[in-house]
């Protein structure tokens, strides 16, 4: 019998049915006179939405890894960009997804690729800085594009400064928008955008910061499934609803009854940077020895907002209503959303120095009482790939014990699923001593 | 007590007979494609050589790449921790070791007890790999053992590319053709493979003793080059090819848990469906 009950979250469904609308909602855009435009996952997207009449989104990463999720149709348009574009395969995996079903004029949720009115992107990245202007070229050279950077230090150099420097590339933006669509935009809707950002990211992190619990209430298999909401339209009201009155209220309850995402629970695993998508298998595969995956800074900061309070430790940001703020106009939306984003995403500090990653790994192995970390070198991603080797090492130095696998998240060419089965095996039976549970 | 151990490599099997601590048999032959069959071989090949039948072994346990394709055994263990145990007992002060075989390099750290501490593997690259060796043998058109020798010979130092197998193999024409000495370009080969697999040694961090095992093991110009590349002293046992297979057959006297016995059948199982 397992040491803790265990069930599938009841809003499950919820989440499953809010991403199909989003995409189905992209695709039908067009035939509503709805308008469509393409950005980040990052990208401030309660600005777009906030034009007047109804727009609809496409984030690149997501749907990289929708295609990286799906083996056959990601090696067919992996290899139509490596081909048309002659681009090597150590490029940005869900780039090369993106890039290739432009060129095959496929949408992988079904259809034909539907073509942009708009491009609004910001610079989270190497890749990310072409990544939509080639895309922009692909669908036919005549798609508006607009990129703002933000490149402007970790979240602890963060001042005024650094926000006027974004803020009023986002005037820009507003203008570019304005003058592409022949739209306004429309400050309530804007005001309402910025409240369910906030919502939305803030919500996420304390539900992460939940899993602190033991045993843990979610596994990061499923929170890979609950994050995306955000990845998608975090300015989106049922998304922000979705978090904040659904899945927090939820996994508070888990926690308070004890109920676990693996009823068996005997190790807590720190993981490092996406997953390998076509691969998720692994993470039941960790089951069979109680090992629960229940952290990653990927995980918590890909959408997830934090800050690190006076103690040192790792904790949500603040949402508008903690800090007891109303939004009175355009500008001040504009500069909490910045502040928001800029401040809270802690994810973004790893660019700019290998001690800014170990130093909130190592925090997050420490809060979140992890016994021992299962790093996926990424070759997909050299953003969240960077100074893993370094981390390894920072975590090996506080005593906990590490491993590492190759692989790439959205390339299944570069992933060995048997033989990283095996190290799995070797690390969890001879390094950890733990033995298979009987569930 | 008799015990069995079994590696099934990428590129070859090595099974030992182990009688109350002692090898009394041992064979091996390449893997081939058919890895189940050649691991029925070059075990029943083994117990011929010990003048004993199946029944005689109390417990075999696999290991290695292929390991699980021996349906026959009785559990089976990772290659690393495999190695771990042969070297262990072979080299009690053993505290590093470095496994290169044909398909894959890494490196171990263990505690005085055998227990693995951390690894590091060079995964989907055979340019750390013994595979590496024999493609740029090819190139230069001597067997294996025979540029081992060459690049003993050799008296200068020619930096090439180890990061990639094909283009390690580009690289040994280019160098023909620039007419440098097959001696010069064996030792080149050797010490980018030894570079490659310095750094993957470097990752577990390097103590004393440091074990060579594997295949390449027995590449005296591979041996040489990393000697040099790591600046200490590289202790190799005998047959260091058979240490996994050692290890796995100490891990069968040492007793099959019935989590690994459990493991085997749901193999066995899977495997036959597919057929």
């Amino acid at each position: 019998m397992a040491k803790y009950e265990a069930k599938r979250l009841d809003c499950w469904g919820k989440a499953k049915e809010l991403r199909a609308k989003y995409y189905q909602d992209y695709k039908e855009a067009h035939d509503r006179g709805a308008l469509r435009w393409e950005g980040g996952a990052w990208t401030f997207d309660a600005i777009p939405q906030a034009l007047e009449g109804e727009v609809h989104g496409l984030t690149e990463e997501p749907y990289g890894a929708s295609v990286g999720a799906n083996p056959e149709v990601q090696v067919r348009y992996q290899e139509a960009a490596e081909g048309k574009w002659g681009c090597a395969n150590d490029l940005c995996a869900y780039l090369r997804n993106y890039w290739g079903s432009i060129i095959l004029n496929e949408f992988v949720f079904g259809g034909e690729w539907p073509k942009a009115d708009f491009i609004f992107q910001n610079h989270i990245c190497c890749s990310h800085a072409k990544w939509l202007q080639v895309a922009a070229e692909i669908e036919g050279g005549d798609v508006p594009f607009f990129c703002f950077d933000v490149g402007v230090g970790a979240y602890d150099k963060i001042a005024e400064r650094q926000i006027n420097f974004v803020v009023e590339q986002l005037y820009d933006g507003i203008d570019f928008l304005e003058k592409a669509t022949g739209r306004k935009l429309d400050d309530e809707k804007l005001i309402q955008n910025v409240k369910n950002t906030y919502d939305s990211s803030c919500y996420w992190a304390k539900t992460c910061m939940l899993n602190q619990a033991i045993p843990a209430p979610l596994d990061e298999k499923t929170m890979f499934s609950l994050y995306v909401l955000g990845t998608l339209e975090k300015s989106n009201k049922d998304v922000a609803n979705f978090y904040k009155n659904e899945l927090y209220p939820e996994v508070k309850d888990r926690v308070a009854n004890k109920i676990a995402a693996v009823g068996d629970e005997q190790c807590r695993m720190l993981g490092d940077s996406q997953p390998p998508w076509a691969f998720l298998s692994v993470y039941r595969y960790l089951e069979q020895y109680g090992v629960v995956s229940v952290a990653n800074l990927y995980t918590f900061s890909l959408i997830g907002w934090w800050k690190i309070d006076e103690q040192g430790n790792m904790v949500p940001y603040p949402t508008l209503e903690e800090q007891g703020i109303t939004i009175k106009d355009r500008d001040h939306a504009l500069r909490l959303l910045t502040e928001g984003e800029l401040k809270g995403k802690l994810m973004w500090a790893p660019f700019y120095g290998a001690n800014y990653k170990n130093d909130l790994v190592t925090k997050i192995a420490k809060q979140w009482k992890c016994d021992a970390a299962i790093l996926h070198l990424n070759r997909g991603c050299e953003g969240t790939a960077q100074h893993q080797m370094e981390m390894k090492i920072a975590l090996q130095n506080m005593g906990m014990p590490a491993m590492t696998f190759e692989g790439n998240m959205a390339d299944e060419r570069q992933f060995d699923e048997p033989r990283t089965k095996r190290l799995i095996d070797l690390f969890i039976t001879e390094t950890l001593g733990l033995k298979k549970v009987a569930g | 007590m008799i015990v069995a151990g079994i590696d099934v490599g990428g590129k070859n099997v090595h099974t030992v007979i182990v009688s109350d601590g002692n090898i009394i048999a041992k064979a091996e032959g390449p893997t081939g494609i058919k890895k189940a069959e050649a691991a029925e071989q070059f075990y029943n090949e083994a117990l011929k050589q010990a003048g004993l039948k199946r029944e005689d072994v109390e417990r075999v346990v696999a290991t290695g790449s292929g390991g699980k394709r021996a349906t026959f055994a009785d559990g089976y263990i990772a290659d690393a921790a495999a190695d771990a145990r042969g070297v262990i007992r072979l080299v009690p002060s053993a505290r590093t070791i470095i496994d290169v075989g044909g398909e894959e390099g890494r490196a171990i750290k263990i505690s005085a007890e055998g227990k693995v501490l951390d690894f590091a593997v060079n995964e989907k690259c055979a340019a750390g790999t013994g595979t590496f060796v024999d493609t740029m043998a090819r190139a230069l058109e001597v067997p294996v053992e025979e540029m081992a020798k060459m690049s003993l010979q050799s008296t200068r130092s020619i930096p090439m590319n180890a990061q990639c197998a094909v283009f390690g193999e580009s690289e040994v024409v280019s160098l023909i053709h620039q007419k440098i000495t097959k001696h010069d370009i064996a030792r080149a080969v050797h010490d980018a493979i030894a570079g490659r697999i310095g750094s993957v040694a470097r990752i577990v961090g390097l103590e004393n003793d440091l074990v060579m095992i594997g295949g390449v093991a027995k590449n005296v110009g591979f041996m040489d080059s990393l000697k040099r590349e790591l600046g200490m002293n590289v202790v190799t046992p005998d047959d260091p090819d058979y240490v996994g297979a050692l290890g796995a057959a100490i891990a069968a006297s040492a007793g099959v848990l019935e989590e690994e016995v459990k493991a085997k059948v749901v193999e066995k199982e899977t495997i036959e469906e597919g057929k």
